[in-house]
């Protein structure tokens, strides 16, 4: 993304849970989209009210485990059959209950690397620096004790004084400007 | 304080027992956000490192010192400096490797099967417990590879396409146990750090000093607390639980395959896989409160860590205690029920020929203390009792796996064959080496990482409750 210049958001800070996720409700039913809450641990009521419900992790980790499951499986049968035939006591080659293991191992393997890194990679992180640091107010208290709304400049309802008050109206305890 | 003690007329007892339940609370009354974070933070950012601290660090180090010392002597002599000849060729390592690696086992159940069933207790414990897993893992990782006599060879067991063409054998626990083994270690990692990726942007923020700030910052990916970034982060949680519930099941069942699986009389049973896992978790709880006990103390998180934590951690000592009896006595069953001679004379031999001395530890280490004592809440609020319970549980742990695999190889089918088992200083110094490399690295843990997550305490907090009515006056 190009470095960008102006105004990035206009963030509202709150005392509770519970002033932030109504808030954000009532921002979401005025017809905002370009926004989102900041909290210093999970509030699913507030990803609800912005009108986040389902995320991608599932599926990426579904994908990641049959992978696994699907190379482990077929690496044993190659070698086992193919590239490395060995007679033990008799039994056969494909002797496919032995393999069952490594490729369930593996299938868990997968599953939870992509569970992880594909969180992380949904999430554009690592993004070392994001222009809400620069707000003197975020740093202190949105992963400790304070709840943050933030309207982005990106949405077309965003005017930067009619959505101040529009924020103050909302119960904030105060309202900054943040730049990019 | 005895708290087991506690009438409800006393002054002190809404303090400590949660009148809706009438159990001990999960963290004190009183805690807000902030007193959450600074207690947590404070012990990590302060620039002055206690005392105390380098103490223990120091003796830690120490005992990895002999374990470097130990290992260096091996791998300039081979094994032959152990005590693993015929018949007993599996001695110390194995016994060590089982031991450390089912101590790991508590750390997930706690930080995985605990989080699925919503039993939001563990979360003051399940960081430094996850902690315990890897660092257990390290230890229990290294003895195989040592075992080998040519670790330098170990990524032979490893399906690679080397010049030679040789590929390993996948019919094999053994080989199994590297699959098994690997992906335990790497799962707890990613899981750990996942978890702890939120309370580095809260070290980021707090951090005084510009190391801490940049070391914190990079580590942190950029947290900030997004409230889509959080549902996609616990749905991964969830998800890593969901996945790490039946890998820790069968890493000790792989484990317990390795004996199982080997037509020897004495492990050639079915009740291994599941006797295995349960003493994993017993041994494992154990060690979480041989470490959580004088943590809360040094730290003084009394009003974090919990009597509800330690009484909890009793009861579930119990009930595994009591899985792990019933695979001793379904042994000792099978042994007459099979009409086997030879698992007939296995069991005799276990029990009173000449190393029967480390079958009646067990018994009395593992279920005559705990097994009776365990069942009184007075005794399970008891902190010191606690505490001593918890080396006598890992002490008979550590002999049922030394039961197992000397008791079971030193007298060979054949009388002519029979042999003994006695340990080189070199295997108790490795053994007690691995002791140091663990507490070197938990120590080191403990001061330079968030122990207690924040986040999932946050959640703990009455002020976390999203409360329907406005609480403000009006007019604002």
């Amino acid at each position: 993304m190009p470095p960008r210049e102006g105004t990035y958001g206009l963030l509202a800070e709150f005392e509770t849970p519970g002033d932030l996720v109504r808030a954000a409700r009532q921002a979401y039913k005025d017809g905002w989209r370009r926004m989102d809450c900041y909290t210093p641990y999970p509030v699913e009521e507030a990803a609800e009210a912005i009108g986040f419900h389902t995320n991608r992790v599932p599926l990426l980790t579904l994908i990641g485990g049959l992978m696994g499951l699907a190379a482990m499986y077929s690496l044993e049968t190659w070698i086992s059959v193919i590239a490395y035939p060995l007679n033990v006591a008799g039994r056969p080659l494909y002797s496919w209950p032995a393999f069952i293991v490594p490729a369930y191992e593996w299938t868990i393997l997968w599953a939870g690397l992509s569970a992880a890194f594909g969180m992380i990679a949904l999430n554009h992180m690592p993004t070392l620096y994001h222009p809400l640091f620069n707000a003197p107010n975020f740093r202190n208290g949105a992963l400790v004790d304070k709840f943050f709304l933030c309207l982005e400049a990106l949405d077309p309802k965003f005017d930067a004084a009619e959505s101040r008050t529009y924020l103050e109206s909302l119960d904030a305890i105060s309202v900054v400007e943040v730049e990019y | 304080m005895a708290t087991s003690n506690l009438k409800p007329t006393d002054p002190e007892y809404a303090r400590w027992v949660d009148p809706a339940t009438g159990e001990f609370r999960v963290i004190e009354p009183g805690q807000t956000f902030k007193s959450i974070t600074d207690k947590i933070t404070r012990i990590v950012l302060t620039p002055h490192t206690p005392l105390g601290w380098f103490a223990i660090f120091a003796l830690a180090g120490a005992g990895a010192t002999v374990l470097l010392v130990a290992v260096t002597w091996l791998f300039l002599k081979g094994t032959g400096i152990w005590a693993v000849t015929q018949p007993v060729a599996w001695g110390f390592a194995i016994i060590n490797f089982v031991w450390w690696i089912g101590i790991g086992h508590a750390g997930t159940l706690i930080s995985a099967i605990l989080l699925l069933f919503k039993q939001s207790w563990r979360n003051s414990i399940s960081r430094f417990a996850e902690a315990m897993t890897i660092f257990a893992v390290v230890c229990a990782g290294m003895f195989p590879l040592i075992h080998t006599g040519r670790p330098w060879l170990g990524y032979w067991m490893l399906p690679l396409p080397y010049t030679m063409t040789v590929w390993p054998q996948f019919r094999s626990p053994l080989e199994w146990d590297v699959f098994a083994v690997s992906t335990y270690a790497t799962i707890s990692v990613v899981f750990w750090y996942v978890g702890m990726i939120p309370d580095f942007g809260t070290f980021r923020d707090r951090a005084k000093s510009r190391v801490g700030q940049y070391f914190y910052g990079i580590i942190s990916l950029g947290w900030r607390g997004s409230v889509r970034h959080w549902m996609r982060y616990e749905t991964a949680s969830l998800l890593l639980a969901g996945l790490a519930t039946p890998l820790v099941l069968s890493v000790h069942t792989v484990i317990s395959f390795d004996f199982a699986v080997a037509v020897l009389p004495g492990w050639h049973t079915t009740i291994f896989p599941p006797y295995f896992v349960a003493g994993a978790i017993y041994s494992g709880f154990a060690m979480v409160l041989t470490l959580a006990i004088p943590l809360r103390k040094f730290y003084r998180l009394e009003a974090l860590v919990t009597e509800r934590h330690i009484d909890n951690m009793g009861k579930v000592m119990l009930a595994t205690g009591f899985i792990v009896a019933y695979g001793y006595g379904m042994e000792a069953f099978m042994a007459w029920y099979s009409a086997s001679h030879w698992e007939a004379f296995t069991f005799w031999n276990r029990a009173f020929g000449p190393m029967g001395w480390s079958y009646w530890t067990l018994i009395v280490c593992n279920l005559a203390i705990p097994l009776t004592t365990l069942w009184s809440r007075k005794l399970r609020t008891n902190i010191s009792f606690m505490f001593i319970m918890s080396i006598v549980v890992n002490t008979g742990m550590w002999f049922e796996r030394f039961v197992i695999i000397v008791t079971s190889l030193y007298r060979d089918f054949l009388p002519s064959a029979w042999g003994t088992y006695r340990a080189t200083k070199w295997d108790y110094m490795t053994f007690i080496g691995t002791l140091g490399l663990f507490t070197t690295l938990f120590v080191l843990f403990v001061r330079f990482l968030p122990m207690i997550p924040m986040n999932e305490l946050r959640m703990l907090v009455p002020q976390a409750k999203i409360t329907p009515k406005k609480p403000k006056e009006v007019g604002r």
